[in-house]
C-alpha cells in the first residue's frame, strides 16, 4: 500500500429507501473542512437503488464529486453488496480518508470494508483533526467505556477510516450554485453477491422519536422516582417545543423506550437546552450530552456528578420544581410573540 | 450443529470511578466480567444446545486471568473453552484481534459463530464483522432474536435498525453479532461450577499454534495506534442553588429568558 498514492477525502453517504441520512450531511460538512486543510477534494460515495435526495445538494454542502452506484440489489441494506461496491469504489479512487456515520448500517459496513482493504478503522470519533506534517488524521474517541478519551492514528495504512455518530459534527450552510460533478460507477453485481435473504422489512409501529434533532431536551433519570413522572416532563417539553429523553437507568428500568436514551450506549445529542431531571450524571451519560449549549440539572442529591457538568445546578425536587416552572412559563410567550 | 462463541472478559466500565482529587481513573479493584453482548450470545448458543444438542465452544483472546470468564462459560454449560493468550497479542487493535481470532477459528469445524455486538471497554463493534470477513462468511449484526430452520442448515434472525427490523435468512456457515437485550443469561449451576474446574478444562493456545503471520499480531500488527489518551477536563461548573421550588423555577425561567430559549 503506497501511502502517497492516496489522496482526497471520501464520505460514505448513507441512504435508506432513497433518503439520505442526516449524519451523512454532517460528515460531508466535516469532510469539507478536512479536505480544505489538506488541500484535497471531497467525494461522496452514494450506494442506492434510487435516490430521492437531489445530488446537487450534496455538492452545495461541499462535495466536489458525487460517485453514484445505483442498483436494485442495494435496497434494502445487506452487507455483501454494499461491501463489494464500496470496496471497488475505494480501490478505484484511493481516498486517504473515508468517513461513515456510526449507525446500525455504518457499524456493520465499515468494519467489513476495512477488513477487506486491510486498513485501520476507528469507531465513534468525537473529534477529527489533521496533522499537516504527516497528513495523518487524528481521530479522538471515548475509550474504556467512555471513561477516558483516546486520540488514534493510522499512520501506515490507507485509507484511514472513521465512523462518527449522528449529531456529533455540525452541518454546514450550503453554498447555492457550488460547482461539482456526479459520476455513475458501474458495479458488476450478480445474484451470488446476495449472501443473505431478507424475508421481511418491518417499520417500528410507534412514532419515530428523534431526540438527536431536538433543540430542547427534557431528560429524566432514575431520580424522578417512577415512570409516572415522565408525563410531567413531557408537558414541559411540549410547552417549550422540545422532546423528552432519558438516561440509561430510566430505560433499563423500563420507564421509557430505548429510542429516548442519551449516553454512551444511547444517542449523542447537542441541543440548545438540556434539562437533566433526577439524573446522577454518570460519565457514560455525560458522554452523550455534555456538548449541549446550556445544561440545567435538577437533583435531590447535592453531590450528584451531573452538577459538575451543568451550567445551572439546582438541588431540589423535580416533582415540585417542574410543575412550578410550567406554571410560570407563559411569561416567556409574551416576550416572544412573533 | 457446532457453534463457536467469541467472548471477551472486560472490566466492568460502568463501575469505574474517577479519583476526586487527581481526576484520573481508579483502575484498581474494578471487577472483571463477561461482556454483556457476548454473554447473550453464549446464552443463545446454550439454548441451541438445549434444543438441538449443539456443541458449544467458547473462545477468548486475553491475558491469563481471562481463564475465569471461560470457566464461567463452562459452568453455564459450554462444552469446550479455548483461551488465546500470548504476550505478543497485547495491544492489538480490532484488525489484529479479529485476524488472531479468525486464525484460531480456522482450526475448528463450525456452522455458526456468535460474537457480541460490542465490548463495553472498546465499544467499537468491529471485531465480529472483521472476523466474518477474514473467514469469508456472511455476517448479520444487531441480532435480537434467532431461530434455526428445519434441516439445521440455516437460521432466521431478527436484525434491528434504528427505525425497525428485518427478518433475514442466512445459511451456515455464518457469523452473527448479538445484543444484550436478546435474552437473560442463565446462572451457573453448582454442578456446573464443579465441572468447570474439575472435569472440564480451558485449553490455552499461543501465537505459535496459529497459522498466521506473527507480525500481524498485537500492537505490532495493528494498523491503528493510540497516540495519546487523557481524561476529559471537567467543564467549569456553573452556579449551584439549593432553594425553594418557586425560587428554583424562577431561576430556570430567568436563565431561559436570558438565553432566548424559545418555542
Amino acid at each position: 500500500m503506497e501511502i502517497q498514492n492516496y489522496s482526497d477525502v471520501m464520505v460514505f453517504v448513507e441512504q435508506r429507501e432513497g433518503h439520505v441520512q442526516k449524519v451523512s450531511l454532517e460528515l460531508i460538512s466535516k469532510g469539507r473542512e478536512i479536505a480544505d486543510e489538506l488541500g484535497a477534494r471531497l467525494k461522496a460515495a452514494v450506494l442506492t437503488a434510487g435516490l430521492t435526495h437531489p445530488v446537487h445538494s450534496l455538492i452545495e454542502l461541499g462535495c466536489d464529486e458525487v460517485i453514484l452506484v445505483e442498483h436494485p440489489i442495494l435496497e434494502p441494506y445487506t452487507t455483501e453488496p454494499y461491501t463489494k461496491a464500496l470496496t471497488e469504489v475505494i480501490r478505484a479512487h484511493k481516498p486517504e480518508i473515508v468517513l461513515f456515520g456510526a449507525t446500525t448500517i455504518g457499524r456493520d459496513l465499515a468494519p467489513r470494508v476495512s477488513s477487506r482493504l486491510d486498513t485501520g478503522l476507528t469507531a465513534d470519533c468525537t473529534k477529527l483533526e489533521v496533522d499537516l506534517e504527516s497528513r495523518n488524521l487524528l481521530m479522538t474517541r471515548p475509550a474504556f467505556g467512555g471513561n477516558i478519551m483516546a486520540t488514534i492514528i493510522c499512520p501506515n495504512h490507507r485509507p484511514q477510516m472513521s465512523t462518527v455518530r449522528p449529531g456529533v459534527m455540525q452541518m454546514a450552510e450550503p453554498v447555492i450554485g457550488r460547482i461539482g460533478v456526479c459520476r455513475n460507477f458501474e458495479i458488476a453485481f450478480s445474484p451470488e453477491d446476495q449472501h443473505v435473504e431478507v424475508l421481511e422489512v418491518v417499520k417500528a409501529s410507534k412514532k419515530k422519536v428523534n431526540i438527536e434533532d431536538a433543540t430542547i431536551l427534557i431528560s429524566g433519570g432514575r431520580g424522578i422516582g417512577s415512570p409516572e413522572a415522565f408525563p410531567i416532563l413531557e408537558s414541559l417539553a411540549d410547552k417549550l417545543g422540545g422532546t423528552v429523553s432519558a438516561s440509561r437507568a430510566a430505560v433499563d428500568a423500563g420507564w421509557i423506550d430505548r429510542n429516548h436514551q442519551v449516553g454512551q450506549t444511547g444517542k449523542t445529542v447537542r441541543p440548545d437546552l438540556y434539562i437533566a431531571c433526577g439524573i446522577s450524571g454518570a460519565i457514560q451519560h455525560l458522554a452523550g450530552m455534555e456538548e449541549s449549549e446550556f445544561i440545567v440539572a435538577i437533583n435531590k442529591d447535592e453531590g450528584a456528578p451531573i452538577f459538575d457538568a451543568a451550567d445551572l445546578s439546582i438541588v431540589g425536587d423535580v416533582h415540585k420544581i417542574i410543575p412550578e416552572l410550567i406554571r410560570i412559563l407563559p411569561e416567556l410567550g409574551n416576550r416572544n410573540a412573533q | 450443529m457446532k457453534i463457536i462463541v467469541c467472548m471477551k472478559q472486560v472490566p466492568d466500565t460502568n463501575e469505574v470511578k474517577l479519583d476526586p482529587v487527581t481526576g484520573t481513573l481508579i483502575r484498581d479493584g474494578i471487577p472483571s466480567i463477561i461482556n454483556h453482548d457476548d454473554k447473550a450470545g453464549l446464552e443463545a448458543a446454550l439454548c441451541l444446545k438445549d434444543q438441538f444438542g449443539a456443541h458449544v465452544t467458547v473462545l477468548t483472546m486475553g491475558p491469563p486471568q481471562a481463564d475465569k470468564a471461560l470457566r464461567e462459560a463452562l459452568a453455564m454449560g459450554a462444552d469446550r473453552a479455548i483461551l488465546l493468550t500470548d504476550r505478543r497479542f497485547a495491544g492489538a487493535d480490532t484488525w489484529a484481534t479479529s485476524l488472531t481470532l479468525a486464525s484460531a477459528i480456522r482450526k475448528m469445524d463450525y456452522d455458526l459463530i456468535i460474537a457480541g455486538r460490542q465490548a463495553i471497554d472498546g465499544d467499537t463493534a468491529q471485531v465480529g464483522p472483521q472476523i466474518a470477513e477474514k473467514l469469508s462468511i456472511p455476517q448479520v449484526s444487531y441480532v435480537e432474536d434467532l431461530e434455526v430452520e428445519a434441516g439445521q442448515a440455516s437460521i432466521i434472525v431478527k436484525r434491528i435498525f434504528e427505525e425497525g427490523y428485518h427478518r433475514i435468512r442466512v445459511k451456515f456457515p455464518c457469523l452473527i453479532t448479538t445484543l444484550a437485550e436478546m435474552n437473560t443469561p442463565r446462572y451457573m449451576s453448582v454442578g456446573g461450577i464443579m465441572a468447570a474446574y474439575n472435569e472440564k478444562q480451558v485449553e490455552t493456545w499461543t501465537l505459535d499454534q496459529l497459522d498466521m503471520n506473527p507480525d500481524h499480531a498485537g500492537l505490532k500488527g495493528s494498523p491503528t495506534k493510540v497516540r495519546k489518551s487523557f481524561t476529559k477536563a471537567p467543564k467549569a461548573p456553573g452556579k449551584k442553588f439549593n432553594t425553594e421550588p418557586d425560587a428554583a423555577a424562577r431561576l430556570i425561567l430567568d436563565a431561559l429568558k436570558e438565553r432566548f430559549i424559545v418555542e
